[in-house]
């Protein structure tokens, strides 16, 4: 709220122009403000809005000169997808004030040795664009900027770094070069020349093993899923051809060129890029992702082709808008729809390959999956008439090639798909699907409908999506998610279980003790053992089952019912899993019972774990166990899988957690004591609370490496059940002379891949345990490979 | 020099509503910081054939749910279109808010709001009928919420009664 002064209300008719008296906080945000939403929403054109702009700023200056500074500096690292929108206001105050323009100049070189330092290395790409353009704004000169990329390319020239610290380097350049490109050929083409030859060396130099871990598509066509660096070669190298013409980025500098071109320039200081440090986290490389060419968009503006320099700048954007405004979705959704120079670009069609490139990438999306789903579902909503058929004209080009897509991308695809046909009445032309009903349901094209139909049921009910599909493809409908109660009728009274369960149920129903229920389950004989075993303490399958499977029947109800029961007879279900058969044998009994509701089967097995019933070791080995074989490739199966990794992970980091804060506490403590004085009685309070924290760093300091052996021992059993299986596939196709991609083989050794891609900073702790133990050079070489490129991501 | 753009960290799906607990224990303030810090959210427009299951399949997708507690009519002790749903983490119940908010669930578009934290009793409609409140009232015919409103099915009984 800002305050009047009373005096000024009665200004009588006098119209001058009265600065509203303001807090300078509020003035703060207004220039915030304005800045930051400069061309939004106006009637005047851009450049009338910067003309204005710099003319409000320059009048601040004197007052606010820092604030605005730093708030130039913060759009440059923050909005780059408005990159030459602020270059252009820089160059327009630099024109009227030559010393603003140098001391901006200082503070990006301060900030971009900031982000380096802090490994922000994303954001430092913007920053050395941000100044490669202020040359095209006449505020940098061009001889020095050359300088400043030579000496970002002689990084190429260090041994002994990580081939990600040279990549980030020459991409830095490459990527500058759209924008800047032709400026510095004209001032500088000999040393362009030569830098641009020094990058070519480099990248046919570079190894490039990670490629296949990466793409998502193993197939060259279509469309080739290049590696990052080499598509920006080529698109730079075709841009070089064309003598540098790029006509797709909006430059308003180029209407203040009468003016700007009177402007003095600065010179970049020299910059020597930081040395290699061990804890420096580069970028990891990635594979550009593409699914649409000009021959998809059928009328209206042509797409730009894979090697130019246009979709190179357009992809960029997008991804710079939504990684912006990715927690507002209609802001978002808005913002990519007003994208400048829409109208010369099949617009629908870049945004829609963006959100799937976003989705499908690997590792993992830059945002979390159900993001991409909101966003398309807004996307829909703002262009009803356009949208929705190039989404389903996606849908329908990534159905026809999941033969090759990689089984990680399938799952998000299965999880986004189903997600998004439950905001549409699940619509969508089956029949244009019937094809996947003529071949083997384990191949990919059936085994994504049966995916998608399960998901789909889960956020409805079974009977809708019988009703949903062709009756062709009952096939492939869920089985109806309800229990499987075997001691059900009296044609169940020959199983051995049988009496006791009944005495069983009846116990619970009448609200019996622990004690009196576990009297009852003494009387289940061990079908394992003999006689001479009074105790019966020892592990009894029967008695798990019997116990168990009553329990899971007369809980059957609901999630909830199911919960509140584990919770009740948490006691008995300890005792009856104290060993490790125990633990996997409870898993069987739950498998049994629900194994037509996948999902009631994970959270089972996730409440277990949460009140230690049974713990990840178990689950590990339950699902890699001969019973399950026959679901190893369903999607449930792995959800459980990296859930159950997840959960682990998230224990070490709790602990370690307490630890670092018990540790903080001692410090705090030993401070505080030190500074106390010499009052003897605080002094002894103080050391006994000290003594306390000491005990209690200790106990947590085991926990920790308990809990650490606990993930790593996780890890272990994880990949050396993988190692068994398919060492015994690839040996039995050897022997048999049978080829070995299998539909089985190839969703098995993605998921090997997917353990490593998605778990890799934890995994990262335990290499060296990983490569002398197991993933040694014995290895079949098929196995050894994935193992390989993981390395060679160099995460 | 890094400085954090106000506009720039706008995240106004995860903002607080207006709507405040009326049988909150505690004042106004409490309230507030409890609904800013919170991991359950009350999640609204159900309909009333809407299971845990489907709740926790669709809720699941912004992270692991600790716990969902369907609303119940307090006098059938049956679903009556609304529950909590509560994470182990403040962050994915903001993704919640963020993007499950205002999608479908059923058909229905669902709504999502902080809620200051489950104690027993909220579980049930405060509706004078026994359901919620918003289902004594309504004009509409909701086949997923019983139809018309209990007032509005109270008139069309009299009514009915009155022109036979």
């Amino acid at each position: 709220m800002s305050r009047r002064r009373h005096s000024d209300e009665n200004d009588g008719g006098q119209a001058h122009k009265r600065r509203r008296t303001s807090e300078p906080i509020e003035i703060e945000d207004r220039l915030e403000s304005l800045i930051c939403r400069v061309g939004e929403k106006s009637t005047s054109s851009l450049e009338s809005n910067l003309e204005g702009l710099a003319g409000v700023l320059e009048a601040d200056l004197p007052n606010y000169k820092s604030k605005i500074l730093r708030i130039l500096c913060s759009v440059a690292r923050l909005l780059p997808e408005k990159l030459t929108v602020y270059t252009t206001l820089v160059g327009l105050l630099n024109a009227r004030n030559y010393n603003f323009g140098g001391e901006f100049v200082e503070a990006m070189i301060r900030q971009l040795k900031e982000t380096l330092k802090n490994n922000l290395y994303n954001e430092a790409v913007y920053l050395v664009r941000f100044l490669s353009d202020l040359v095209n704004c006449h505020v940098i000169a061009a001889p020095s900027m050359v300088a400043m990329f030579e000496n970002f390319v002689s990084v190429t020239q260090e041994e002994d770094v990580p081939q990600v610290r040279s990549d980030w380097f020459v991409y830095v350049v490459l990527s500058c070069l759209p924008w800047v490109g032709k400026e510095l050929y004209e001032k500088k083409d000999v040393e362009m020349d030569r830098l641009l030859s020094q990058i070519e060396g480099y990248l046919k130099r570079r190894v490039k093993t990670h490629v296949p871990m990466l793409q998502v598509w193993t197939a060259e066509k279509p469309h080739p899923q290049e590696e990052y660096l080499d598509c920006l070669w080529a698109q730079i190298q075709k841009l070089k051809k064309d003598r540098w013409q790029e006509r797709h980025i909006l430059r308003p500098y180029i209407a203040f060129d009468s003016v700007l071109c009177e402007a003095l320039q600065h010179n970049l200081p020299p910059f020597t890029p930081p040395g290699h440090m061990p804890d420096a986290q580069y970028p990891m490389p990635r594979v550009v992702f593409r699914m649409f060419d000009y021959t998809d968009a059928p009328e209206g503006p042509v797409m730009p082709g894979s090697h130019s320099v246009e979709r190179f700048v357009i992809e960029e954007n997008l991804h710079c808008i939504i990684k912006t405004h990715w927690k507002e979705r209609k802001t978002c959704a808005a913002q990519l729809l007003s994208y400048p120079g829409k109208n010369k670009i099949p617009l629908n069609y870049h945004i829609v390959e963006v959100i799937f490139g976003e989705l499908f990438q690997l590792p993992s999306p830059p945002q979390i999956d159900v993001m991409y789903t909101a966003l398309l579902i807004e996307l829909c909503k703002l262009q009803p008439g356009s949208l929705p058929q190039v989404l389903a004209q996606a849908t329908e080009m990534l159905y026809m090639r999941l033969d090759t897509m990689n089984t990680a991308c399938i799952d998000r695809l299965i999880n986004w798909f189903s997600h998004h046909l439950s905001n549409f009445q699940f619509r969508w032309s089956w029949d244009d699907w019937s094809d996947c009903l003529t071949v083997d349901l384990d191949k990919p094209k059936p085994k994504f409908v049966k995916e998608v139909l399960e998901k789909s049921m889960r956020l409805s009910y079974h009977q809708r999506i019988v009703d949903i599909v062709p009756s062709t493809f009952s096939a492939l409908i869920p089985a109806e998610p309800i229990f499987i109660y075997k001691y059900a009728d009296e044609s169940a009274s020959s199983l051995p279980g049988y009496p006791v369960s009944i005495t069983v149920i009846n116990a619970i129903k009448n609200r019996a003790s622990n004690e009196e229920i576990l009297t009852i389950l003494k009387e289940v004989p061990n079908p394992n053992q003999d006689d001479d075993d009074d105790e019966g303490e020892a592990f009894n399958p029967l008695k798990i089952d019997v116990f168990l499977h009553s329990l899971l029947h007369l809980a059957a109800k609901s999630f909830s019912h199911s919960f509140s029961a584990l919770g009740k007879f948490h006691e008995i279900l300890k005792t009856l899993t104290e060993s490790d058969e125990g633990k996997l044998h409870i898993l069987k009994v739950v498998y049994e019972a629900w194994r037509n509701h996948p999902q009631m089967t994970a959270v089972l097995v996730d409440k277990m774990i949460r009140t230690q019933i049974v713990d990840c070791a178990a689950v590990a080995n339950w699902l890699f166990s001969q019973d399950m074989a026959h679901e190893f490739t369903r999607l449930y199966i792995w959800e459980i899988l990296h859930s159950t990794i997840r959960k682990m992970n998230k224990h070490v980091q709790k602990i370690q957690k307490e630890l670092e804060e018990a540790k903080d506490k001692l410090e705090k403590q030993q401070h505080k004591r030190r500074d106390s004085g010499e009052d003897e009685d605080m002094e002894k309070n103080s050391e006994d609370e000290e003594g306390q924290l000491e005990e209690q760093i200790e106990r947590l300091q085991e926990k920790v490496e308990s809990a650490q052996s606990e993930q790593k021992n996780l890890f272990l059993v994880i990949f050396q059940r993988f190692i068994m299986l398919l060492t015994e596939h690839l040996v039995r196709c050897e022997t048999g002379s049978v080829d070995i991609s299998t539909p089985w083989y190839k969703n098995c050794i993605e998921r090997l891949q997917q353990i490593f891609l998605m778990h890799h900073v934890t995994i990262q702790q335990y290499m060296g345990t990983l490569e002398n133990l197991l993933f040694t050079a014995e290895l079949d070489h098929h196995i050894l490979a994935v193992y390989q490129q993981f390395c060679a991501l160099q995460l | 020099m890094s400085l954090k753009l106000n506009a720039l960290t706008s995240d106004t799906y995860t903002d607080i509503s207006q709507y405040r607990d009326q049988h909150f224990k505690g004042n106004r303030y409490d309230q507030e910081k409890l609904l800013k810090q919170s991991h359950t959210l009350y999640v609204g427009n159900l309909s009333f054939y809407t299971t845990e299951e489907q709740v926790h399949e669709l809720f699941s997708k912004s992270g692991d749910v600790k716990r969902i507690i369907i609303g119940l009519d307090k006098i059938k002790k049956t679903a009556c279109g609304f529950c909590f749903v509560e994470y182990y983490t403040r962050t994915d119940a903001e993704n919640a808010m963020r993007f499950i908010n205002g999608t479908r669930l059923d058909d229905r578009i669902i709504r999502t709001d902080w809620d200051a934290g489950f104690k027993e009793g909220r579980q049930y409609g405060r509706g004078k009928s026994g359901g919620q409140v918003r289902d004594e009232y309504r004009q509409d015919y909701d086949p997923a919420r019983g139809g018309y409103g209990k007032l509005a099915q109270q008139h069309r009984s009299t009514e009915a009664r009155n022109s036979f």
